[in-house]
């Protein structure tokens, strides 16, 4: 085991309410999820001194961490923005714990919030994927798209169907009825997944995560500063990345992502591994998503996660429950920083609604995956 | 050529349905297109193809000594998709349609579309062959099955 695992620990969480926030702007979900991370975590913001966010996609700023820090009367020394898609709420806490083991901080707020549901009233510049020139003159747009790509490779080489990514949706769908902060709350059957239109075959709109507003954000500091906080220490005991690509034009595969290589990574600094884990968040902007992340984070191996995903295996009472929140797909989709809010409140034990409490969890697994599947981080969370 | 809006009402990059002939290290690409020729990017140091989009380096040995040679127009379909919704109005009437992966035979691969083809008979693995569509001021390079 690294010496680093288990020195840090997520001491406060902040979740905004999330679906339509139409009186909110960026800015103000951003600063909303601050004070209520702050609150959780007993701590004041003159005691924080590191910010790290995302550059909001339809708002580039050239430190939107800066200005956010300033905006909530923090007066950080170490801030940033990060870069990695839906990867970037993992990497925000990852750094954190850099920052804090090299001295440079010693209350680090990761923070993210979306503004998609409902227009920003004060829109910016949006930010660019960088692959467009060379996807949209043949009519190629959105991430559905590539992800299609994949799904379509893997039903290829696996035999994996639509209904298979269906109970995907159906699992999920299921926690997120059991979330009162979720935005869909009707039971969703393989039926409706498969009466649900197409939007790029063969994805349904099922298949496909949510447009929402909404923020949250985590404190991060280390243990011996977190016995003197009023809350249960979520420690972060490991953490991987791995980018095997920059699109779907050079990925030597679409099956197999940067989720293999990156859990590795976790599971090696945790001294644990998949049979060690209570919980998996797992990003889900699509359901294929899902699919290969379990897969390449050995609940299962390649190509056998259609018939792992059955039978209630992955929903809470199941042998691995996944995005026991609702996930992107159900609850709300704010680039994957509510699974790690959601495996924080999970490992404190009394934070969410009783009938989604994993009994008794003391670790488990959160993935972020961004871009044209080429980004990936991983994070391996524990109580004592 | 109609300029690109900044962003649609949600405040997302506006799509377009026209190559960004503009972009410097990607012009010789779309030249030689005009002439009917498909070309990719090949080091002249190491001899490596490069991957899609164009760059002024070879990513293997960092070498800028590189041209775009022509290739044979072959390759196979890597993967596929099917679009039921048009993200620009110029699709609208298309939709259903394909996009492919190309994995050319020399190694480079294309997005691009598998054309005189319904989109439910085209399959991983097929064997294309690239076909070219001009348009007003550019030429694109589709595909279609070989043979």
């Amino acid at each position: 085991m690294s010496n680093i695992s288990g020195k840090y620990a997520v001491v406060g969480v902040g979740e905004t309410q999330v679906g339509k926030r139409p009186e909110a702007t960026t800015n103000s979900l951003h600063i909303e999820a601050i004070r209520l991370c702050l609150e959780d975590a007993g701590v004041d913001a003159s005691e924080v001194d590191g910010l790290l966010t995302n550059q909001p996609l339809t708002d580039a700023h050239r430190s939107y961490a800066v200005r956010l820090a300033h905006m909530a009367g923090i007066d950080p020394s170490y801030a940033t923005d990060l870069a990695l898609g839906g990867a970037t709420p993992i990497a925000m806490i990852q750094n954190a714990v850099m920052a804090i083991e090299a001295g440079m901080a010693n209350y680090v707020v990761c923070v993210h919030a979306r503004k998609r549901a409902t227009p920003d009233p004060t829109p910016g510049y949006p930010i660019r994927s960088g692959d467009e020139h060379w996807e949209q003159p043949w009519g190629h747009f959105s991430a559905v798209a590539n992800h299609a790509f994949a799904a379509t490779r893997h039903m290829h080489e696996f035999g994996t169907t639509s209904e298979d990514l269906g109970q995907i949706a159906v699992s999920t769908r299921k926690h997120a009825c059991m979330n009162k902060n979720a935005t869909m709350q009707k039971p969703m059957s393989i039926e409706d997944h498969q009466n649900s239109r197409l939007i790029v075959e063969p994805l349904h709109l099922f298949d496909c995560s949510l447009e929402s507003d909404g923020g949250a954000a985590l404190l991060v500091t280390s243990m011996e500063r977190a016995r003197d906080l009023p809350r249960k220490p979520v420690q972060v005991l490991g953490m991987g990345q791995h980018h095997p690509h920059s699109s779907v034009m050079d990925a030597p595969t679409l099956t197999t992502l940067g989720s293999r290589k990156s859990s590795e990574a976790a599971y090696h600094m945790a001294g644990l591994g998949p049979k060690d884990m209570d919980f998996a968040q797992f990003y889900d902007c699509f359901t294929i998503t899902t699919l290969i992340t379990i897969e390449d984070y050995g609940f299962c191996g390649k190509g056998e996660g259609k018939d792992f995903i059955k039978d209630g295996r992955i929903e809470v009472g199941g042998d691995i429950p996944v995005n026991t929140h609702g996930g992107l797909l159900s609850q709300a989709h704010l680039e994957g920083i509510m699974h790690v809010t959601e495996g924080v409140k999970q490992l404190r034990g009394n934070a969410v609604e009783p009938e989604r409490q994993v009994q008794g969890a003391k670790a488990g697994v959160i993935s972020g995956h961004g871009g044209s599947l080429c980004m990936h981080a991983s994070l391996v969370l524990g109580v004592q | 050529m109609s300029k690109p809006e900044a962003h649609d009402k949600r405040g997302r990059a506006a799509p377009r349905n026209e190559p960004f002939l503009a972009e410097v290290e990607a012009q010789p690409f779309w030249d030689n297109l005009k002439e009917h020729k498909l070309t990719v990017q090949r080091c002249n140091v190491c001899g490596s193809y490069f991957n899609f989009p164009p760059q002024a380096m070879c990513a293997k040995c960092l070498s800028s000594d590189n041209e775009w040679v022509p290739v044979s127009g072959k390759g196979t379909v890597y993967s596929f998709v099917t679009y039921h919704r048009a993200w620009h109005p110029a699709y609208q009437d298309q939709i259903p349609y394909n996009v492919s992966l190309v994995d050319l035979d020399e190694g480079p691969r294309l997005v691009s579309n598998v054309i005189d083809i319904p989109p439910e008979d085209v399959k991983v693995g097929m064997a294309v062959e690239v076909v070219f569509e001009d348009h007003e001021g550019y030429t694109l390079p589709k595909f279609k099955p070989s043979g």
